[in-house]
């Protein structure tokens, strides 16, 4: 990380940019999009908070265990991995409840680390794109994304598992 | 997608805690709630910031060229005939570097105009185009150098190494990609026949 900062600030200084005006420019677009997502994230939060301790998340784990169990599938990211797809702000929520009740270091709490980052929310995108151009007809574009999910959502755990086998 | 999911959240908790007889849990769960968010927004609040800053001056250098020549040969391979549209090839390749870059407010808007310059050369103007479809897959791959979110929540909850799992989210990321193309590829071809 440092080394990428490095770099990029050298850049701005070769090319004789204003790099101190550039930063303070980007913070704000940085300090706003956070902003705009807090109350997103409060209901969230609360929706999230409420399935969680209304026991219907262990409910429906367990009736799903066995399958999970099959494929060696951490049944603490399940609820992660149903919802990654769908919603942004909620599998944030979501993976934030899991990183702490497991412990961010664990390996239940890193492989909610790695889906975070390394999958995005499919069918948002989906539509946006779709809708902006107002096309109805999508060709099975769904099952490419979602497999793109789920070899991502399958990767990381099995990189974490090797990576930082303990 | 949440104006149907978050009221199916709630009221299905409420039920079935009803049912259960899990309602104090709730209680306690509807008054802690929102110190989750609040807690979540002020550690987000700092390194989004920061990374905002830091990326915006690597968008505003040659940095963007560099990429922009590295990704015309594999945008050329993803999207066969973009060369026909230089408008349409252009903000492909900024909305691409913008989601390596992090910048999602930024890639938003250009795939979208992207997405508008396709629709100019499509032939069905219902029905997404095969490059399309090539442009949908790539956005919903997370193409990111630094996982600034995720990063700032390990952070926050005082994680020996935060950033420990950007290698594995490379992978990951890039596994995930692979696929998605590679099936986005397949069902271009079956529909050619």
């Amino acid at each position: 990380m440092p080394i990428i900062i490095f770099i990029i600030i050298i850049f701005g200084i070769k090319e004789n940019k204003n790099v101190f005006d550039l930063f303070i420019k980007g913070a704000k677009k940085g300090l706003e999009i956070t902003v705009k997502i807090f109350p997103t994230l409060i209901g969230l939060f609360f929706a999230i908070g409420l399935l969680n301790n209304s026991g219907i998340i262990e409910y429906i784990t367990k009736i799903v265990e066995p399958i999970l169990e099959f494929i060696k599938f951490p049944k603490e990211i399940f609820p992660l991995a149903l919802l990654r797809p769908i919603s942004g702000s909620a599998s944030l929520a979501v993976a934030t409840e899991i990183i702490k009740n497991n412990g961010v270091d664990s390996m239940v709490g890193l492989i909610a680390s790695v889906i975070m980052g390394a999958t995005e929310t499919t069918l948002y995108t989906i539509a946006v794109y779709t809708s902006s151009v107002r096309i109805k007809k999508t060709r099975n574009i769904l099952i490419a994304s979602l497999a793109a999910d789920v070899t991502g959502i399958m990767m990381s755990i099995i990189f974490c598992k090797i990576l930082f086998a303990m | 997608m949440l104006n149907i999911l978050w009221p199916i959240f709630v009221v299905l908790s409420i039920f079935f805690a009803v049912i259960s007889g899990n309602v104090e849990n709730l209680n306690r769960a509807i008054s802690t709630s929102t110190e989750g968010a609040v807690s979540l927004t002020l550690t987000l609040i700092g390194t989004t910031c920061l990374w905002s800053g830091i990326m915006e001056i690597a968008s505003n250098t040659k940095i963007v060229d560099y990429l922009a020549g590295v990704l015309k040969k594999i945008i050329k391979y993803l999207f066969p005939n973009i060369n026909k549209n230089e408008n349409a090839q252009k903000k492909i390749i900024m909305n691409v570097i913008a989601n390596i870059l992090g910048l999602g407010n930024a890639a938003t808007p250009l795939g979208l105009q992207a997405m508008e310059e396709l629709q100019k050369d499509n032939i069905e103007k219902d029905k997404l185009s095969n490059n399309m479809m090539m442009l949908i897959v790539l956005n919903t791959a997370s193409l990111q150098i630094i996982p600034t979110t995720v990063i700032a929540i390990r952070t926050s909850l005082n994680s020996e190494n935060p950033t420990k799992i950007i290698f594995p989210i490379w992978l990951s990321t890039i596994c995930a990609a692979i696929v998605g193309i590679i099936i986005t590829k397949l069902l271009i071809k079956a529909d050619n026949n």
